[in-house]
């Protein structure tokens, strides 16, 4: 078995299996938790209206904070749809999803993908440097955040390295690229990188306790 | 006495004419990657080699690549250098049989030894030596013995160079490749299902021309013809970068001789000389003809998956593999929110 094939077989095998598990752990051991009882009578009926509500308008800055959070908001937007856009437009990783899923979609030229992903590392590089350099950023990073950095951007520069080679042989860079996305599925349960799904949680969460309170969302 | 006639005056004698055969020798430096300014020399070389001595031994292997070297559109001047190598051993093209082969064998071993070139397709079987047998000698034994006064062995196909469908899982007769079993002698692969005509008798023009055998790569092959992928040579390439696929073998892309990519093509991870040196004389090669590239000149060809999967798809197990992961996780939930609750439950009681 060489390398191509155990990043192929074993190590992504394990992996997914490794995100599932994770993933449902995670979630159901939130979800499951003892809530703290309210006594208090329901200010608004509709808690379901009110997550739905909170999860659409945390997406944007509060009028108060946009000035401040300007520059980290539109990086972070152009970090998470470049990679929305490598991931799922890229015909190799559509060809990926539908061998799992069975379901495919039209995909995007790859020079097109190759320019998203190349501004999406650069946004990347960008975010860490304000994140070491912020006086208050740097205080409350930890681990969990750089070596999160660091294993969301691996699959990204290890797939755009590929058209380029730098002499190193493609199946050894597909092998690698393929490794990278499986320490991706991995971590990404047991870290801050988790917030791909408690984000819709926690946010939900939130707007169903406020609804229920009357706060204005 | 007999003197051996050279190379030069055998394609002479057979009406190869002079413009013919430099042009030959321009191809091949240029197969081999060697400037301009070689070409007389491989023409002087080649022209005055005498006749080098070939032992062809065919082991577990289905003939192919004898057919693809004689069926080489004749009359190919690699064709005809071909003919002109002293080929004093092959089980197909050889008129004699039985103990008179195996003494042209053992002659041709003597007379040459140390010079002789060994030729090999077919693996070696090596779970029982009664699997395959030559005149009751078994291949490994054939093989030792002659490679043994060599001055190099070429394993042609891959077959001979990395156990090709006879070694493929579940590998019932134990097949094992040449390099496998020849560790003291140079050992060079020209994998391929079966190989590029071209590829092999340059591979002999460069060991008359310059007495040494080419560079080889990571699995033994030479680096001229197998340096590149499939993928990086392609004609189709530049549909690939576009996102233009064919999805089906009938389909408006098929028809558009769009890229194979999404039908199985192993294009990206194949390394051979076939999108440049084609076949049957330059006229194509499969992707040409609108089939995906197997991947049939690399190690363990048959085992990496369906021809027609996708190189970027996965094996991820099975369905149980996925419910179990699935199961663990919420089993696992339920315990951590379980041993959450019970900490809440005492915090609440201690006050």
């Amino acid at each position: 078995m060489d390398l191509l094939d155990f990043a192929r077989g074993p190590a992504l095998q394990v992996a997914i299996y490794v995100f599932i598990a994770g993933s449902l752990w995670r979630i159901l051991g939130v979800l499951l938790l003892q809530r703290k009882p309210d006594h208090s009578e329901a200010r608004q009926s509709g808690g379901f209206r009110g997550a739905l509500k909170v999860i659409w308008s945390r997406s944007f800055t509060a009028p108060a904070f946009a000035k401040q959070t300007k520059y980290p908001k539109i990086l972070g937007y152009i970090l998470h749809i470049g990679l929305f856009i490598t991931v799922f437009f890229f015909v190799p990783h559509i060809v990926f999803i539908k061998g799992l899923f069975g379901i495919g979609w039209p995909g995007l030229p790859n020079n097109a993908i190759y320019f998203v992903g190349v501004v999406t590392v650069a946004v990347g590089i960008a975010l860490l440097i304000r994140r070491m350099t912020h006086p208050v950023l740097r205080l409350i990073s930890n681990f969990d955040d750089y070596f999160s950095w660091l294993v969301t951007m691996l699959p990204l520069i290890t797939g755009l390295i590929m058209p380029i080679r730098f002499g190193v042989r493609y199946e050894t860079l597909l092998a690698i690229h393929i490794l990278s996305v499986a320490l991706l599925l991995i971590w990404l349960p047991f870290s801050k990188l988790a917030h791909t799904y408690f984000v819709f949680i926690s946010r939900g969460t939130t707007g169903a306790l406020l609804e229920r309170r009357g706060a204005r969302t | 006495m007999k003197t051996i006639p050279t190379l030069g005056e055998i394609l002479q004698a057979q009406g190869v004419s002079r413009r013919g055969f430099m042009k030959y020798c321009a191809a091949t430096a240029s197969l081999l990657a060697l400037p301009p300014a070689m070409v007389p020399r491989i023409a002087q070389a080649l022209e005055q080699a005498r006749r080098p001595s070939v032992i062809w031994l065919s082991f577990q292997e289905c003939t192919g690549c004898t057919e693809s070297l004689t069926r080489s559109s004749s009359p190919t001047l690699e064709g005809l250098i071909f003919d002109s190598i002293s080929l004093d051993y092959h089980h197909t093209l050889q008129a004699a049989s039985g103990d008179a082969a195996e003494a042209a064998r053992h002659a041709a071993m003597q007379e040459n030894m140390g010079k002789y070139l060994v030729l090999v397709d077919g693996s070696i079987p090596m779970a029982n030596p009664g699997y395959s047998t030559i005149a009751g000698i078994s291949n490994y034994d054939m093989l030792m013995e002659t490679v043994e006064g060599a001055a190099a062995v070429v394993a042609i196909g891959s077959c001979a160079a990395f156990g090709g469908i006879p070694g493929a899982n579940p590998n019932p007769t134990g097949a094992v490749s040449v390099s496998d079993l020849v560790k003291d002698k140079a050992v060079v692969n020209v994998p391929g299902c079966p190989p590029i005509p071209m590829v092999i008798t340059a591979v002999l023009a460069q060991f008359l021309t310059f007495g040494q055998l080419p560079d080889l790569d990571v699995h033994g092959r030479p680096v001229a013809f197998f340096g590149q992928t499939i993928h990086d040579r392609c004609y189709r390439r530049p549909f690939y970068e576009q996102g233009k696929f064919a999805e089906t073998f009938d389909d408006e892309g098929a028809r558009k001789g769009w890229c194979l990519y999404k039908l199985g093509c192993k294009g990206p991870i194949t390394y051979n000389a076939c999108a440049t040196v084609k076949w049957n004389a330059g006229t194509s090669f499969p992707i040409e003809s609108g089939h995906p590239c197997l991947g049939c000149s690399e190690p363990g060809f048959w085992d990496k998956g369906g021809f027609y999967n996708p190189i970027s798809t996965a094996d991820i197990g099975s369905g149980a593999g996925l419910a179990g992961a699935a199961v663990a996780g919420v089993a696992l939930g339920a315990a951590a929110a379980t041993l959450s609750r019970k900490r809440q439950q005492k915090t609440i009681k201690e006050g």
